[in-house]
């Protein structure tokens, strides 16, 4: 093994994982790009991402419902988990006593780790009965509890373990004496909190939500079980929608014999990767020019 | 001479160890009071009695009372942020709030309700003058306060200190992070500003103890051994352990 022992030897092969890794997101996106390119050619890009028009026998893909019940399922999901998620941290790192860190810890690498079939099962016992018994009720409409609304929550406790884990780290690697510069000035706890510690937490606080709402995007299964899986804009959460995971794991492999079918899916997961990647740069950008600021 | 906090029979202890036993000691008022000793005898625990940043610790135990001006502050309940704001505190580093250099002085200002916007800037300019930094800063008040010196950013810890108008200023070692240069800017400063506050500084470097102490505190394992004016302190030491440590013989 003596050649191990070789720096350029060595250097080289550092050299070489780093650019596997680096080639990887291009080689999928190029490949994603290379396979969808028949249906880019059949059809205008702004009928596939605005139009709603789904008829694959007579060509015609409009993906604007599919990118639209995504988009929605993943916002309000981060609308429920992300409020939890932060108060959860702030309560757990600056008032409560450390004990209850120690317990809930595990209870977060748990909720983390179940699978996510479970959550699916879970939202089709549960929740989707609660929305069709007793929330959409409340508010006078009838639905089968098949739904956006059903979607987004199953996926907010499917998120809350991955940011509330990031924020719990970035609360605790804020040192104890930052928050203790601002009391000992007469400041109280909650303005320190909302003064401080929360402007000094923004960048990661930013950082969790943009990996939560990544997480969610690309989340399949579960939320294909409780979604309903109707093409159509949603006029309200309670009705069922069609998100882009769903639809490439519906029906990939199924109807390849209507031509630019694939193709189409394949355009879908393009449209998946494409958005998740925005949201990331955005969220780089809000980041890079806060922490100039501070 | 006069007595601005009075320190009478407390005890400390977190869990099972005991930090503080049986501290008894008045701090003069308008004097630099340095409380020496090695590491971990409890002298930066005795600091965060007085202005209670001990109570964010947990599973403390504390007996005793603490007088400032006669008034009991150690057991009240009401009005924490106010005993606090009687205190500027230095801690052994910089910890500057994560925001601008203007608003690192401003912000103090305005947790305790001072809005007008002419009367901040003004305070401003004069706290940090009062540390002569304005002439470092004064074109790049708008700058994060993290891009500043580590000693540039001590003084600008003391201004911010010094800006929400104390009584006391109590500091924690506060030059052990910096250059001598910076080191002896702060010290000079203390001198000057014992006109107008009373000081309490926390230290293990004996010779700055000699340059700026009026009386001094010596702390071993949680008790005070002695303690005495400088004149006292230094040059008639009554204690075998003071006497050692001031000769470097202790151990």
């Amino acid at each position: 093994m003596r050649f191990l022992k070789n720096e350029r030897f060595l250097n080289f092969f550092m050299y070489l994982f780093l650019g596997i890794i680096i080639a990887m997101p291009i080689i999928i996106i190029a490949g994603l790009f290379y396979k969808s390119e028949s249906v880019l050619h059949a059809n205008s890009l702004s009928d596939l991402l605005f139009s709603t028009e789904w008829k694959p026998f007579q060509g015609k893909f409009g993906f604007y419902s599919y990118i639209y019940s995504s988009v929605l399922v993943t916002m309000l999901a981060l609308l429920i988990s992300v409020p939890i998620c932060l108060l959860a941290a702030i309560y757990l790192t600056q008032y409560a006593k450390s004990v209850y860190l120690k317990v809930i810890q595990p209870v977060i690498d748990i909720l983390a780790g179940i699978p996510s079939i479970i959550f699916g099962v879970w939202g089709i016992l549960v929740i989707v009965p609660l929305i069709s018994k007793y929330l959409a009720p409340f508010f006078g409409i009838e639905t089968a509890g098949y739904s956006i609304l059903a979607g987004a929550i199953v996926l907010s406790v499917m998120i809350i373990p991955f940011i509330l884990n990031i924020l719990l780290e970035i609360f605790k690697s804020i040192s104890k004496e930052l928050p203790q510069a601002s009391i000992a000035l007469g400041a109280t706890k909650w303005q320190t909190i909302k003064y401080v510690v929360l402007r000094k937490a923004f960048p990661g606080i930013i950082s969790s939500i943009v990996f939560g709402l990544s997480r969610a995007f690309g989340e399949t299964i579960a939320v294909l079980m409780v979604v309903g899986n109707v093409a159509q804009i949603p006029s309200n959460i309670f009705q069922p929608g069609y998100p882009l995971p769903a639809l490439i794991a519906n029906n990939y492999g199924e109807m390849l014999s209507i031509p630019n079918y694939d193709s189409a899916l394949m355009f879908a997961a393009l449209i998946l990767l494409v958005i998740v990647l925005f949201f990331n740069l955005a969220a780089r950008m809000l980041i890079s020019r806060y922490e100039t600021k501070l | 001479m006069e007595y601005k906090i009075s320190i009478q029979n407390l005890n400390l202890s977190i869990g099972k160890n005991k930090i503080l036993k049986d501290i008894n000691l008045n701090i003069p008022k308008n004097q630099v009071t340095v409380i020496l000793g090695p590491s971990g005898c409890g002298k930066t625990t005795l600091l965060k009695c007085l202005n209670r940043l001990i109570d964010l610790e947990e599973n403390v135990n504390i007996s005793g009372n603490i007088f400032l001006d006669g008034e009991d502050i150690l057991h009240t309940k009401s009005d924490l942020p106010g005993i606090r704001k009687k205190m500027g505190l230095l801690s052994q580093r910089p910890y500057p709030l994560p925001m601008n250099i203007y608003d690192n002085i401003a912000y103090g200002l305005r947790i305790n309700g001072l809005h007008n916007k002419h009367l901040i800037c003004e305070s401003v300019e004069n706290h940090l003058k009062q540390v002569s930094l304005w002439d470092e800063v004064k074109d790049r008040l708008k700058e994060p306060a993290s891009r500043l010196s580590i000693g540039q950013q001590q003084r600008l810890c003391l201004a911010r200190g010094l800006a929400v108008e104390p009584e006391i200023i109590l500091a924690d070692e506060p030059t052990s992070a910096l250059d001598p240069l910076s080191s002896t800017a702060i010290e000079k400063k203390f001198i000057e500003l014992k006109q107008d506050y009373t000081l309490v500084m926390v230290t293990h470097i004996l010779r700055q103890a000699r340059r700026i102490a009026d009386y001094v505190v010596f702390m071993y394992l949680g008790e005070i051994v002695e303690h005495g004016t400088a004149d006292e302190f230094f040059n008639h030491p009554k204690q075998e352990q003071t006497k050692a440590y001031l000769q470097g013989t202790f151990n």
